[in-house]
């Protein structure tokens, strides 16, 4: 029986050189949403992403992915776990030595998929949805940085997922190029019904895209709710959040 | 007992022997159980043994002229000039050619393994090879180590190849040995247990170079400064393994096939 949870993260802790990052996260995600994660930059937000795909492995505490605790599988283990989960990393991470077009392909061909013809198919399927057609025959170092983050895209749904990650989506991107990101990631959740979560300190993004909001701060979760509920939201350090206001004193 | 512990660089270095050794472990483990995408080995042959025949082919060549020349040199004052074909060949089979293939290797193609390896890591490409249900020693490991494992001994025939005949050449041709003597003495002398020799060590050190490449590569960070550094290591680490296991090597394999012995 499918969870209503995808994901369950329990009292997750990370420390990186001697640095507490993760001290206790708590957070659940339901299936089919798309919930923002938001937070200072440095603050641990893309560490706690890469323990959702075990990229990372927690120094305590408990990340379930439907139903399955997945904290304390090996590599191999993992596999069957990853190839539910795509993941768009900060600056794309396509394969620099293939062409767009073998990038969006590589994960259809080393699930097995011999059929050349289907292969095409569903790779220019898959850069019609990401809006990057034509550019099949192009390396990754020809590209610009938001072209990469929407190849890289369309490498992660290819495989239909059922859960995307974003790695800071817009980041470096003009406001237009994080716009056409910000659509690309609400039209994915309407065609493919996928669960999203995005990590961003980006408020135009999250305005955009989000049906959850958590936000992380001193390592652990502050809030977590509805758009609404953080906007009419009064705590200090979500105000100063949403209003873009540092308390440095010039 | 933490004695050994106590000191960092011993430390460093049963740490750095561990993770190589486990590298190694998973490697042959996905070797036997056939996970092998022979494609990639293919390409992999292509770039370590086709694009290593002009260094193989130049350095075994002049190494076996020029201690050629030596070797006449000192015997001929002996009027022994005959016996350098014997000498060169065996010293090619058993040392010069294993040991300087190894070396022109590691340098050409253990460091470009450690670079792309290297780059692919702080660029998060392992990462998102993990992230797309490929596991990275399957995929960036086990095609090298095969191929390695493929193209060191083809290229030790190759250069051993060159080198006698370049042997050949100076002697018979500059120096004025005669044919029949050089080729009759080096035909006697030289058995098929020192090509088994120069055969086994050649696997040993693609073995040393593969994964010391790769070890270094997969623990690149600090990006592009980082990825020099691991390259470099990579090239010193494996040429001082060439260097050091050659002579316990050595040792070992003698008792085996000892030297004169038919």
């Amino acid at each position: 029986m499918a969870h209503a949870n995808l994901i369950e993260v329990r009292n997750l802790k990370q420390t990186i050189s001697g640095q507490e990052i993760l001290r206790g996260v708590n957070l659940d995600v339901q299936r089919g949403e798309t919930l923002v994660l938001l937070g200072q930059s440095g603050g641990g937000k893309s560490v706690f992403l890469r323990h959702l795909i075990g990229l990372m492995r927690p120094l305590s505490g408990s990340i379930k992915i439907d139903g399955e605790e997945i904290s304390s599988l090996s590599e191999r283990e993992l596999e069957p776990v990853r190839s539910k989960i795509g993941m768009l990393f900060q600056d794309g991470a396509l394969f620099d030595s293939m062409t767009v077009f073998d990038n969006v392909a590589f994960p259809l061909r080393e699930r097995g998929e011999r059929s050349e013809k289907v292969v095409r198919e569903k790779v220019a399927r898959s850069l019609e949805l990401v809006s990057l057609e034509g550019q099949e025959e192009k390396m990754p170092v020809n590209l610009s940085g938001g072209m990469r983050k929407r190849a890289s895209l369309a490498r992660a749904i290819i495989s239909e997922p059922e859960c995307i990650l974003y790695d800071e989506p817009t980041a470096g991107l003009d406001p237009i190029v994080s716009d056409t990101i910000n659509r690309l990631i609400r039209r994915l959740q309407s065609h493919l019904h996928v669960t999203s979560i995005v990590v961003t300190h980006d408020m135009t993004s999250t305005n955009h895209i989000a049906d959850h909001v958590a936000l992380l701060s001193q390592g652990r979760i502050h809030f977590t709710g509805t758009l609404p509920a953080l906007h009419s939201s009064t705590d200090p350090l979500i105000r100063d959040f949403i209003e873009g206001r540092s308390h440095e004193i010039d | 007992m933490r004695f050994p512990y106590s000191f960092p660089l011993t430390r460093a270095f049963c740490t750095y022997l561990g993770q190589t050794a486990l590298l190694a472990e998973e490697t042959f483990a996905s070797i036997f159980a056939g996970r092998i995408r022979w494609r990639l080995v293919l390409n992999q042959v292509v770039e370590i043994g086709y694009g290593s025949q002009a260094v193989v082919i130049i350095t075994g060549a002049f190494t076996g002229a020029v201690f050629t020349a030596q070797t006449f040199f000192q015997f001929s004052a002996l009027n022994m000039s005959s016996a350098v074909g014997p000498v060169v060949s065996v010293a090619l089979c058993r040392e010069l050619g294993p040991v300087l293939t190894a070396l022109m290797v590691a340098g050409r193609v253990g460091a470009a393994m450690s670079a792309e390896i290297g780059t692919m890591k702080v660029t998060e490409q392992i990462d998102a090879l993990r992230a797309l249900a490929v596991n990275p020693i399957d995929y960036l490991v086990v095609p090298r180590a095969v191929a390695m494992l493929i193209s060191m001994p083809l290229l030790v025939a190759e250069c051993l190849f060159f080198g006698i005949i370049a042997s050949y050449y100076v002697a018979v041709s500059l120096l004025n040995v005669g044919s029949v003597y050089f080729l009759h003495n080096m035909w006697s002398f030289t058995h098929g247990k020192d090509m088994v020799m120069a055969m086994t060590k050649g696997v040993v050190f693609a073995i040393l170079i593969v994964f010391v490449a790769c070890q270094q590569g997969l623990n690149t960070r600090d990006g592009a400064v980082g990825v020099g550094r691991a390259t470099t290591e990579a090239v010193v680490i494996s040429s001082l393994c060439i260097l050091i296991g050659n002579f316990f090597l050595t040792m070992a394999l003698n008792i085996i096939f000892p030297a004169g012995v038919h």
